[in-house]
């Protein structure tokens, strides 16, 4: 790996190391450029994967080594619904390590649909929200998404469904299993006459760029993955970027400021490594994929006389349309045991309501996805139905008696973006190192509660058309916190209403791209990485040859 | 109140879920403590994997082990009395008790409890000394000649705590008796995988489909 002093002005520093930052990292370091990654987390496993464990109770308890998110106690933050309340403790927790939230997540890879590109266009637009079109369309990122999903590795079906995103080439690995929870959705869907697809997962079926396929261990999400099957960052990007000898990753390097000079242009970053030391790292240019929280807390932690509310922030745009994402399940037993605790979390969707339909009565979409995944602790503190015994022989034998025949249906929803829905600066709590925590205010939209409520009850049905025993679900909640957090420094092109161009260029600042779940405009169906990936690909190569053409250093 | 510890959710799963605010608790101080705290309240789930713990915790824990596998005769305590280990060996025995099949006694959970309270969970400690005093106490109401919760009749042991089942001290145990019976053996308890084979989970890590009875039917993935 290369190793730069602080000193040295390096043409990019990356801040953060997950689903954009990698790639960032290994297009702009294999286009030649230097690269300096500053990551929040740990190493994680990285370089020596089968160390990930596969004990579940360690993997929660085990101590600095296992921490793959973000610690809510030494990185607090504070929630409220509105303006007018007074915030308290929150719970928003991401991954945080190198490789980011990809070490870890269940891997889901859709697409967003061409349509949702222009949603506010097709849909009329929703009054009092900030629903907008992209500065892009599907065409011009559909060669990206081909790139995304054929450089991370993603399995998957191609299918022709208007319900699915056209694709130009299939998928490079086929589906992984469908799993009993899958063969069910399918028996349900089938008698309301719905339709249920593979889902595109970023977990290799076999083999692929020498990487083994999934032995379907079960520990999965929340896991580290022990036979590099789970296409992350970590062991896709990273490693490529680091052989290039041009990208140099640090380990717990916290950075709290994006320094600017008196013309506004970006100098480097200032952080914090891990023995808490204040280092500068100069940089012609600073890439921002720190998350959609996390990078507009930055930008507003990085005040100064040019920028006083904050960088890229002239129109205090950055931190605003925040959305968390929504979801809401349904559970199920069934007669015969699905152990679906084996293989990855989901593979199949019913996608008939990704759109919005004016016939509902509201604005909203979703997709629904089949899944089960209880480990056995987690199943037994908090797996069964309702209404069974907590304690002794009832519950003994409700453990017994339940395992195993459970399956989930989790709707992933579409979230109105709006200005007061917003990351910012706590005036009051501090984190471990004496900065201003991220406070999160977030109220969802009447018709996000109402497309919630909708998608609880298709779920019942689906589930009771499949031949339930017994059917639960709780009551609709809105986010509170996410790792799919998306919007809070948007595209477009209005530098009003925007923080980045469509190449992810600052409006107010010529060498500052920000490239993250933060710019999507709008949230699609809460599966965001895809197009994060995709647009992470689109940006490099666009930044890549401002680089070449000298074009970097304005506007 | 204190809560289980955090859900592990997957990732996507928790996005977005609901987020209930962390309760506040009032047996706890410090920053460790308030740390723990806010695990076991939290419900951000979102797989998360961070420590708790000490970073030593797992040498420890592992020294531990080797230890044990050693000794011809069961350990001593570390952390627990005998006494007190009896009381909490009678606690999880009502909480998985033993049927036909075996319970929290016959799979060591005293051992894996006892361990974490020297490792992973050391916070817990104040917990469970105050926790077992105020057991002992709750014996004594019940049965003024008892010489320890442990030494109750069965129904008398189960009067004692369904008067307590919503308490944090109880929630505790169980969260810790459930924990131990379900978690690895290398941690002490699930001595002979009692708690996996109970719900016939597979601990082979590697597994082929059909994984299950809908799976397999014909046409089953096909359609």
């Amino acid at each position: 790996m290369a190793q730069f002093s602080p000193s040295t002005e390096v043409d990019f520093v990356v801040i953060g190391s997950g689903a954009a930052g990698g790639i960032m990292a290994r297009q702009l370091s294999m286009g030649g450029f230097t690269v300096v990654v500053l990551e929040q987390g740990g190493w994680g496993k990285y370089g020596k994967e089968h160390e990930y464990t596969k004990d579940e109770y360690l993997n929660e308890n085990g101590g600095l080594d296992y921490q793959l998110m973000s610690d809510p106690v030494r990185q607090p933050n504070t929630f409220r619904r509105t303006d007018a309340e007074n915030a308290t403790p929150g719970s928003h927790s991401y991954g945080c390590v190198v490789g980011g939230g990809t070490v870890t997540y269940g891997g889901s890879s859709w697409r967003h649909l061409p349509w949702e590109f222009n949603e506010a266009t097709v849909t009329g637009g929703v009054r009092g929200t900030g629903l907008q079109d992209w500065p892009l369309t599907y065409a011009e990122l559909e060669p990206y998404y081909v790139q995304a999903e054929w450089e991370m590795g993603i399995s998957g079906m191609r299918v022709d469904s208007p319900f699915v995103a056209p694709m130009s080439k299939d998928y490079p690995v086929p589906p992984v299993a469908l799993k009993a929870s899958g063969a069910l959705m399918k028996t349900g869907a089938s008698k309301l006459g719905l339709t249920v697809v593979r889902g595109p997962l970023a977990v290799i079926s076999k083999d692929y760029q020498g990487r083994s396929g999934c032995v379907n261990c079960g520990m999965c999400s929340g896991f580290g993955c022990h036979v590099k099957a789970r296409s992350s960052s970590a062991v896709t990007m990273l490693p490529q970027a680091e052989k290039t000898g041009r990208c140099e990753i640090r380990a717990r390097a916290y950075v709290h400021e994006i320094s600017v000079d008196a013309a506004g242009a970006c100098t480097g970053v200032v952080y914090f490594d891990a023995e808490k030391r204040t280092v500068r790292q100069r940089a012609k240019a600073v890439i921002l994929s720190a998350n959609g929280t996390e990078s507009a807390r930055l930008l507003l932690l990085s005040k100064s006389a040019r920028f006083p509310n904050g960088l890229a922030n002239s129109n205090d745009v950055v931190g605003r349309y925040l959305m968390l994402g929504n979801t809401v399940s349904a559970n199920a037993l069934f007669e015969h045991e699905l152990n679906d605790y084996k293989g990855l979390v989901t593979g199949a969707a019913i996608v008939d309501y990704v759109p919005s339909d004016p016939a509902r009565g509201f604005y909203g979409g979703g997709r629904m996805t089949a899944r089960g995944f209880d480990t056995p602790i987690n199943y037994a503190l908090r797996g069964l139905s309702p209404g069974t015994a907590r304690w002794g022989a009832a519950y003994k034998q409700a453990l017994r008696d339940e395992a195993n025949h459970k399956m989930t249906i989790t709707s992933f929803l579409t979230q109105l973006p709006l200005a007061t829905n917003r990351v910012d600066l706590d005036p009051d709590v501090k984190d471990a190192w004496g900065l201003p925590a991220m406070r999160i205010t977030s109220q969802s939209h009447a018709d996000d509660i109402r497309n919630m409520e909708f998608f609880r009850q298709k779920a019942l049905d689906v589930l009771q058309a499949a031949g339930a025993t017994k059917v639960w679900a709780g009551p609709v909640n809105d986010a509170r916190g996410s790792a799919h957090n998306r919007g809070s420094c948007r595209m477009g092109t209005d530098p009003k209403s925007s923080v980045v161009n469509g190449h992810h260029r600052a409006h107010d600042v010529p060498n500052l791209f920000v490239v993250d779940g933060s710019n999507l405009v709008t949230g699609g169906r809460n599966h965001p990485t895809m197009t994060i990936q995709a647009l992470a690909f689109r940006a490099a190569e666009h930044i890549a040859k401002a680089a070449k053409g000298g074009t970097l250093a304005r506007l | 109140m204190m809560a289980e510890p955090r859900q592990r959710f997957s990732i996507d799963f928790a996005a977005g879920r609901s987020y209930n605010q962390p309760r506040k608790d009032t047996t706890m101080s410090g920053h460790d403590r308030s740390r723990r705290a806010f695990l076991r309240q939290s419900l951000s789930g979102l797989g998360a994997a961070w420590a708790i713990a000490n970073a030593g915790g797992i040498a420890e824990a592992a020294a531990f082990a080797q230890q044990s596998a050693r000794a011809a005769t069961p350990q001593a305590f570390t952390f627990f009395t005998a006494a007190q280990a009896a009381d909490v060996e009678a606690m999880a025995a009502q909480i998985i008790p033993t049927d036909s099949t075996p319970g929290a006694r016959e799979a060591h959970v005293i051992v894996f409890i006892d361990r974490i309270l020297s490792t992973f969970e050391k916070d817990a400690q104040g917990d469970y000394t105050k926790g077992l005093a105020e057991l002992s106490a709750n014996t004594r109401r019940r049965s003024p000649a008892a010489a320890s919760f442990a030494a109750l009749s069965s129904a008398d042991q189960i009067a004692v705590l369904t008067a307590i089942e919503k308490t944090p001290f109880f929630n505790l145990v169980r969260t810790h008796t459930v924990t131990g019976f379900f978690a690895a053996p290398v941690h002490g308890g699930n001595a002979g995988k009692a708690g996996w084979q109970l719900v016939r989970y597979d601990d082979s890590l590697n597994h082929r489909p059909p994984f299950g009875y809908y799976d397999a039917l014909p046409d089953s993935t096909s359609r």
